[in-house]
């Protein structure tokens, strides 16, 4: 075996002594992941104070004399950065990841932790660059998330000065701490399994992150290039994007240049980002699912086939986010036919997670209800994919509130709502303490619920043909009242949710200070992170030796066996069984 | 052999750790797999830049840059510093520790030289009115040759920890990996220059 020090010897760490060398510059992957994941819930929580801003807008308009236009749509633009790119990537791979590869797999630590230290401190770096473009002159760009060009960085856009230049520098650096943690994390999964942990024995959430790391590290150079090309096209007045223009009665120096490529650049980069999320978020579900339900995962290796397809396939479906560009349209013919077929593999994992619920020993606790409520979530945001997917329907529907309802259903409140069943399923490993049940239930409900009142209605606007992306609707003959009325009422659903997620946060430091000392494996899971010798785990992972795995991460409800769960590291003739039910045998000779 | 076969394990029926190596399927070593994975990521940027530059330049207003002859010569010290380090990397395997430092020494020699050549080739460019905003054509070459620098510049960061390596006398097989990758880093960037060089002189 090719020897990796940090993976099977324990004296190679650098136990850290100061307080600054255990919590500030820290190399141990369990308290990276708590950096990136508070870092990541703080942009969060100022994404969702500007969602509430851009709320009240819609639903009270001419009310809020503090919001005016420009306002509104650098609300809209950083409310959906932040929320794709800096929390929910963030905190999947950046917080999931770090904690959850190495104690998964069996390993000590990351396999380079300094870089991983460092792709937090660039991770930090980026988001203070994006917070502050809120302070500079001009505000921060109100471009749309999708920074489409030549309006981007052209007079008229908001934040088109120094806004949009911060925008390009934080993603570009942004994309430099991807890049180190994720080739940290790949590297991780490949090479430092502990002995008998095959890629096949993997639990899903490290299958899900692996796969979504690839992506990103594929992806994300499109970004890269397109935020490069802009900048200069910014900053040097070039012309790769700039066709020429004719701004405020001038005319620009710019000519020639084609806003459709930066479109594609961004696509490419910009569909995969969506299973960027998606992938871990079904990762963890399918743990979270299994161990609540008390069975294994129905189809594991169609599980994990199904993730690598959905990964691959993603590659080629990017422009079907541009069936109203104004490209080829044979183009939208292949685009629309590719994403039709990404349904089929993303149909069978939800099959998959219904039939792990089918006749499960189901527990309702805090993190199965977020993982259930995520099925429906997903399923629903899912099918409204399959309208947008063929051109003729995406077309009437494009530009109105039935895309905003598809991709919140689909990318906002499934992920989110995969997150927190994560962060209640991981918080006691995390912490050693217990979170107060009655509150995280609380929490779910209104959750789940409220964003049902806010996106469903919204099929229904965008149906009427309420147009997206505009700071009020004037007096338009198409659209009714009712509209206004209900535009009103999604906006104290969204301020409802919204305040909501503090019983979240409250009910994080509530028990972190008086929280119930937890149980090591309080839900009885069999993964390995559940069998540290420390609760929670100390740096180094796991004591003296490393866990040997016998077996994949599934094993729950095993006739005959005395607990309804096998953990991984437990050696096959040690397995305590029933009396009378006979030895717990390997199954290899029965099939 | 189909390198995906672990993908086809039915792990829900062996119950055993008989049989599976103790460092699992992949025995690369972990510093090596991370440098491919990092080189495919160059590879899609260039990749990407490359697509960029097709579509912007069937645009009615491009205009090919001339090209400096001083760019045959770059190329040349870019190939020469590739196969020093190759070269090092060889002598190094047969303990040859005084031609190996000749060799370290000498391919960082010639790379400097090759980025100088290029901070040349730039200044020459503006010199002639060649101005990175004037067309389109001029904008990529700057970017690509720009960017392409960067990433030699960065190769020879990891130079100096090779040799800081051999300074403080790591281990034998510790400085043999860290040259075997610089080797296969350089070799890299060569090839990268070389499809770039290609598509300057060739559109």
């Amino acid at each position: 075996m090719t020897y990796i020090p940090i993976a099977d010897q324990p004296n190679e760490l650098h136990d850290p002594h100061t307080f600054i060398s255990k919590y500030v510059w820290s190399q141990d992957h369990k308290v990276i992941a708590i950096q990136y994941g508070s870092v990541a819930i703080f942009v969060g929580l100022v994404a969702l104070f500007l969602s509430a801003l851009m709320r009240l807008q819609l639903g009270y308009p001419d009310t809020f004399s503090f919001i005016d236009p420009a306002d509104y749509y650098q609300f809209v633009t950083m409310h959906g950065m932040i929320m794709v790119v800096y929390l929910l990537t963030a905190l999947f791979l950046g917080g999931f990841g770090n904690y959850l590869i190495p104690l998964q797999i069996g390993a000590r630590d990351m396999v380079f932790p300094y870089l991983n230290m460092l792709s937090f401190w660039f991770y930090l770096l980026s988001v203070i660059i994006l917070m502050a473009s809120f302070f500079v002159s001009g505000g921060p760009t109100g471009a749309g998330w999708t920074l489409y060009p030549p309006q981007a960085i052209l007079r008229g856009t908001p934040g088109a000065d120094m806004g949009i230049v911060l925008m390009l520098a934080s993603l570009a650096v942004f994309i430099v701490a991807f890049t180190m943690g994720g080739l940290n994390y790949v590297t991780t999964v490949l090479q430092a399994r502990t002995h008998g942990m095959t890629m096949m024995r993997l639990p899903l959430s490290v299958w899900g992150i692996f796969v979504a790391t690839i992506l990103g590290l594929f992806a994300f150079p499109a970004l890269f290039v397109s935020a490069i090309m802009m900048t200069f096209d910014k900053l040097i007045g070039t012309s790769f994007f700039m066709p020429a223009i004719v701004s405020l009665g001038e005319n620009l120096n710019t000519a020639g240049g084609s806003p459709v490529l930066f479109q594609h650049l961004f696509w490419f980069f910009g569909h995969p980002e969506v299973y960027i999320v998606a992938l871990p978020a079904f990762g963890l579900v399918s743990d979270v699912l299994s161990c609540h339900a008390r069975k294994n995962i129905f189809g594991y290796r169609m599980m994990v086939w199904a993730i690598v397809i959905i990964g691959a396939l993603s590659f080629i479906v990017w422009a079907h986010h541009m069936y109203v560009s104004g490209m080829n349209p044979y183009f939208g013919f292949f685009f629309a036919f590719t994403t039709l077929i990404i349904a089929v593999p993303t149909a069978i994992k939800v099959y998959n997670w219904v039939l792990t619920l089918w006749e499960g020993n189901i527990r309702l606790t805090v993190p199965m209800l977020f993982a259930i409520g995520f099925i429906f979530t997903f399923l629903h945001g899912g099918l409204t994919g399959i309208f947008l997917g063929n051109v003729t329907v995406d077309l009437p529907l494009s530009d109105t509130y039935f895309v905003v309802a598809h991709f919140h259903m689909v990318m906002g409140v499934s992920p989110v709502l995969v997150l927190y069943a994560a962060l209640y399923h991981w918080f006691p490993k995390m912490s050693g303490k217990m979170f107060n049940v009655t509150l995280g239930k609380i929490h779910f409900w209104a959750t789940f619920l409220g964003t049902y009142a806010i996106y469903l209605p919204m099929h229904y606007l965008g149906f009427l043909g309420v147009p997206r992306r505009y700071y009020a609707m004037g007096n338009t003959d198409f659209i009714p009242d009712s509209a206004q009325a209900l535009n009103a009422n999604i906006t104290q659903a969204a301020i409802f949710v919204g305040i909501m997620q503090f019983v979240f946060i409250f009910n994080i430091i509530w028990s972190l200070k008086y929280g119930k000392k937890s149980d090591p494996n309080p839900w009885e899971a069999t993964s390995l992170e559940w069998q540290t010798p420390d609760n929670p785990p100390v740096h180094g992972n796991w004591g003296e030796k490393l866990p040997v795995v016998y077996r994949w991460a599934y094993e729950y409800s095993v006739p005959g066996a005395k607990d309804d769960f096998i953990p991984q590291s437990i050696a096959p003739e040690d397995v305590v069984m029933e009396e009378g039910a006979g030895k717990y045998v390997d199954r290899s000779e029965e099939h | 052999m189909n390198p995906f076969r672990f993908l086809l394990e039915k792990s829900w029926q062996q119950q055993t750790v008989s049989g599976i190596p103790e460092g699992g399927e992949f025995t690369t070593s972990p510093y090596k797999v991370a440098l491919l994975f990092f080189l495919a990521v160059v590879t899609v940027m260039f990749g990407l830049f490359i697509t960029a530059y097709f579509v912007r330049m069937e645009l009615d207003d491009w205009r090919p840059m001339p090209e400096s002859p001083l760019l045959w010569l770059n190329t040349a010290l870019l190939f020469l510093s590739s196969i020093t380090l190759q070269w090092t990397h060889n002598v190094l395997k047969k303990e040859h520790f005084k031609k190996f430092k000749i060799g370290l020494v000498l391919g960082a020699l010639l790379t400097v030289g090759f980025v100088y050549g290029q901070v040349t080739v730039w200044g020459q460019m503006q010199g002639e009115g060649y101005f990175l905003y004037n067309n389109p054509a001029n904008a990529f070459f700057y970017v690509l040759t720009g960017i392409h620098a960067i990433h030699i510049l960065g190769g020879l960061f990891v130079w100096t920890k090779t040799i800081v390596k051999y300074w403080s006398g790591a281990e034998l097989e510790d400085l043999k990996l860290s040259t075997e990758l610089c080797a296969l880093y350089w070799h890299f960037l060569l090839l990268v220059w070389l499809v770039l060089f290609a598509l300057i002189s060739y559109t």
